[in-house]
């Protein structure tokens, strides 16, 4: 702005009346001094606009790093487009969704079926990948593998995608590689972006991510102490038990219960033999008053020493219940449950089970074994305690949680085990168990979910009492199941005594069932690799 | 080939076929791919009906041979016929009015009711500068909704949205009244530039007259001269208000050189009916808009199928500018004039200043106007694009860009 503009600006402001402007030479010098005054600032506004110059260029940012991986084929490249823009759109939270599929609640499978392929990104779809990979965490580390060099070259450039360079960090494979990186990233991390780098680091080399633990851990806080600790949970070996045993006499109560926990599912350690001692002492197997035959006889501690507590066992049972079953059952829990077939003859775990308990002891006896099972990662115990489904009227589970206990078996035996529930329970205490079966879902698995909906629907209820299953169903039914299903899409009569309307609701569930199967399967398939173009001869 | 369709074909620009509907005769389906336009004998409201939409699925996957060519049959080439008559006729010109007597009266009552409006306007800026505008970003938008109005009123509504946006200017803060003076000393320039319109030469008249709210009908443009050449789609852009959603389709000219801006309108929540694909590339009669800076145009007749178009080409920074100084200097109420950038990167912005987009080689940048451009810096990587943008006082607006893959990406 010139001292003229300035001028007309001053008399603009203060009224010409009050501040005659300058004179301008415009056209009409002697009519009024505001059309003069508008005369000159129109001739100054299309001077300045129309003779504007070009401003000196600053510094131009470094090209980004050349993204060498092959470009996504045309269709799948749409497609994310579609996916990343229906979660910028709030798809997944927003009311009812009528038969539409639900595309954001895909996209984390999308993102790890492209990974597969080693894809790269768009570039013009980076920004919105980014985006979506800042609001869940979940989706972070495929988002970032696809995204490739060019997510990182605009991080550095915007603030809100800083997570990328840290979490994602320069690497997704860096980790093991790159020591000084991850060394910066340890001490000048936020804290999930600390755990997230011990947790990845644990599963590439164990000891290296225990010695990075151990060299900042008497600094950290209790509650990070907790945190990091947890994350040794994974690639456990004996090589941790010097730290653990340390860490039994840490400051705080929950970090001493952890070590304690983690050193406990390792049978060979010096806490699970004390723990395996202690336990031997309260069970014995023998004739009792109430027991017919030969039986499990328990004689549950009448004290916590220190020694007890040193080693994790928590000394104030929650309200209600006895002091003494709490501390028998964390003795159990922490045994090896090697030490039971030794200590009954030689027994394996189904013959275990099948032992009667003297004087009620069998509930706390049974659960602390499903405790230990898992916490043992032991297949053979897992499978003897769930024991085959429970019959239609029996409670759903004997005893412990039964996802827990399946999680510790093979995939498929876990996938037919949950058919033949659903089959005599249905789906209503089914939902914790379909999920932790692997997807797409076993065939049989499926289908006994399939007719469990149909059943629900013949019996009248509303399809939003399973949209927790219905859910489950849409992503993790394998999609050759589209076709089988599509006769349930139809609306049915309703029952005489069902609730009004539901069949129509049941209709469009199943139809945007039957959709996102549909879905899923094309955009797989568009996932394929184009064939190779046969060579001009 | 699903089984309810029968009796497929294509010919030229032409695809049909029958499909069984639910009633006891087949439907007949045409499209015309060229237009597009759409035939169905279904009673769907839709427009085009879920028939047309699935023959031209068909036919797209006519790789496979799913509609193959054949001999139109009657019920099609009527259809065509019938089409090309009404092409031909809206070029033929116009109905010619029922009375011109009482037309030429109906324009000339509007012509006084708008130089009436236009005067009360000038007054209205005059005692705003006699008064000064000091306190104009504290009163609210009120008084110039009331100036609008009477703007309506006064069948001007270029006018109309001039000072309502003197309003937006006045509150926007900033450097508010350096920025009001500027706007009201170019409707100042309007204004005075209409009360002495026959003064203008024709071509600055007309653009006058546009800006105050006349409008020329498409019919009577299309009977004038046209302009063909091959139009590449530069940005297809679509903004709403709570009435309606406005499309502005831009196009590049290869031989002339030249951008053509076509407007559509749609209800609101409604896309407008003109759709061109981004990249595209027609052959097409355009007839421009009078004006000193013919911009605006609407689409004539298509020579033969449109194809995905070239990258096109730009010039650099320096050139751009000094193309939107002459346009200013011919249409002096230009916002923004459109241009194409080749070999430019944008750089971010930082505490030194907003993003820039820069020649790659050389000292000349612009500043770029709006939120952070992300997805044109995503596509660029720090190397140079070419980038279709709207460039104005402000900066530049980036609208499309071609990155190495020679892929336009709306931005």
């Amino acid at each position: 702005m010139n001292a003229s503009w300035t001028d007309l600006v001053g008399s603009a402001l203060l009224g010409t009346d009050r501040r005659r402007p300058p004179a301008s030479g415009g056209p009409h010098p002697a009519l009024d001094p505001a059309t003069e005054l508008l005369d000159a600032a129109a001739i100054g506004t299309v001077s300045r606009r129309a003779g504007l110059r070009p401003a000196a260029a600053r510094e131009r940012p470094a090209p980004a790093a050349p993204d060498g991986r092959p470009v996504l084929p045309e269709a799948a490249r749409r497609r994310l487009g579609l996916l990343l823009a229906d979660r910028s759109a709030g798809g997944g939270s927003s009311g009812r969704r009528g038969t539409a599929p639900n595309l954001a609640e895909l996209l984390p499978q999308w993102l790890a079926a492209a990974g597969r392929y080693g894809y790269a990104a768009p570039p013009a779809l980076l920004p919105d990948l980014l985006d979506a990979a800042r609001a869940r965490t979940d989706l972070r580390a495929d988002a970032l593998a696809l995204a490739g060099p060019r997510a990182l070259w605009l991080a550095e450039l915007n603030p809100e995608w800083r997570f990328a360079l840290r979490a994602g960090v320069r690497g997704l494979e860096p980790a093991a590689g790159d020591p000084a990186a991850i060394r910066q990233l340890w001490d000048e991390g936020l804290f999930a972006e600390r755990v997230a780098l011990l947790t990845r680091l644990r599963g590439q080399d164990a000891s290296a991510a225990l010695a990075l633990l151990r060299s900042t851990w008497t600094g950290e806080r209790a509650e990070d102490r907790l945190m990091f600790l947890d994350s040794l949970r994974a690639g456990l070996s004996p090589a941790d038990e010097p730290f653990l045993e340390q860490a039994l006499t840490d400051r705080s109560r929950n970090v001493r219960a952890t070590a304690a926990e983690l050193l406990s599912a390792l049978p060979g350690s010096a806490l699970a033999a004390r723990m395996a001692e202690r336990a031997r002492s309260c069970v014995s197997l023998g004739t009792g008053e109430n027991v017919a035959g030969i039986g499990i006889l328990v004689e549950a501690p009448y004290e916590c020493d220190a020694a007890m507590e040193r080693d994790g066992v928590a000394p104030h049972p929650p309200t209600g219940r006895g002091e003494r079953a709490w501390w028998f059952g964390q003795l159990v829990e922490a045994a090896p449950l090697a030490t039971w077939t030794a200590r009954f003859g030689g027994r394996d775990p189904e013959e275990i089970i099948a032992l009667p308990v003297a004087d009620d002891w069998q509930p706390d006896l049974h659960a602390a074994w499903c405790r230990a099972a898992v916490r043992q990662r032991d297949p053979a115990w897992a499978r003897a305690l769930l024991g085959p489904p429970p019959a239609p009227a029996s409670p759903v589970a004997a005893v412990g949680d039964p996802a827990k206990l399946l999680s510790i078996l093979p995939e498929e035996e876990r996938a037919e085990w949950v058919a033949r529930f659903i089959a005599t329970h249905g789906l209503s205490e089914a939902f914790q168990m379909l999920g932790v079966c692997a997807v797409p879902w076993a065939g049989p698995l499926g289908r006994a979910v399939v007719d469990a909906l149909d059943i629900a629907r013949d019996a009248g209820s509303y399809p939003w009492s399973f949209s927790g299953v219905m859910g489950l169903a849409e992503r993790c039914l394998d999609p050759a199941e589209a076709e089988r299903l599509t006769v349930l899409t139809a609306a049915t009569e309703e029952p005489d005594d069902g609730s009004p309307g539901a069949g129509s609701y049941w209709a469009e569930a199943f139809q945007r069932l039957v959709g996102t199967l549909r879905l899923r399967a094309v955009m797989l398939a568009e996932l394929e690799p184009p064939a190779p173009a046969a060579p001009a001869s | 080939m699903p089984a309810s369709w029968s009796g497929t074909g294509t010919a030229e620009a032409a695809v049909w076929g029958l499909c069984a509907g639910s009633g006891s005769k087949p439907y007949r389906t045409v499209v015309d791919t060229k237009g597009p336009g759409y035939q169905c004998a279904c009673p769907s409201r839709k427009f085009p009906c879920k028939h047309a939409l699935g023959l031209l699925l068909l036919w797209s996957e006519a790789a496979g041979g799913a509609v193959g060519p054949a001999v139109a049959p009657d019920w099609v080439t009527e259809w065509l016929d019938s089409r090309q008559e009404r092409t031909r006729a809206a070029a033929a010109g116009p109905a010619k009015p029922a009375d011109p007597e009482a037309a030429r009266r109906r324009a000339e009552r509007r012509a006084q009711r708008v130089t009436a409006g236009v005067t009360e306007l000038e007054q209205r800026l005059t005692d705003l500068l006699r008064g000064g505008l000091a306190g104009a970003d504290r009163e609210g938008y009120q008084k110039w909704d009331e100036i609008a109005a009477r703007m309506v009123d006064a069948q001007a509504p270029g006018l109309a949205t001039r000072v309502r946006e003197l309003g937006a200017v006045a509150a926007g803060g900033g450097d508010w009244p350096s920025r009001l003076l500027e706007e009201s000393a170019l409707l100042h320039l309007l204004t005075r530039g209409y009360l002495g319109e026959q003064r203008l030469p024709g071509p600055l008249a007309a653009t006058v007259r546009t800006r105050v709210g006349f409008t020329t009908d498409a019919a009577e443009l299309l009977a004038g001269p046209t302009v063909r050449d091959r139009w590449l789609v530069l940005s297809q852009l679509d903004t709403s208000d709570d009435r309606l959603t406005t499309r502005r389709i831009w196009l590049h000219g290869a031989r002339s050189g030249r951008v053509a801006m076509l407007l559509s309108f749609g209800a609101a929540g409604r896309a407008p009916e003109l759709a061109l694909p981004l990249g595209l590339s027609l052959d097409a009669e355009l007839a421009f808009h009078p004006s000193a800076r013919p911009l605006r145009a609407v689409l004539g007749e298509s020579h033969g199928p449109a194809a995905p178009g070239p990258v096109p080409a730009g010039v650099p920074v320096g050139p751009a500018l000094a193309a939107y100084g002459a346009a200013l200097a011919d249409d002096p109420w230009l916002d923004a004039w459109p241009v194409v950038l080749s070999g430019v990167v944008p750089i971010p912005g930082s505490d030194a200043g907003g993003w820039q987009l820069a020649d790659a080689d050389g000292q000349d940048a612009l500043p770029i106007a709006g939120r952070g451009p992300w997805r044109l810096a995503a596509v660029s990587g720090g190397h140079p694009v070419t980038l279709f943008a709207e460039l104005g006082h402000t900066g530049v607006r980036p609208l499309t860009a071609w990155g190495p893959d020679a892929t336009p990406v709306p931005l």
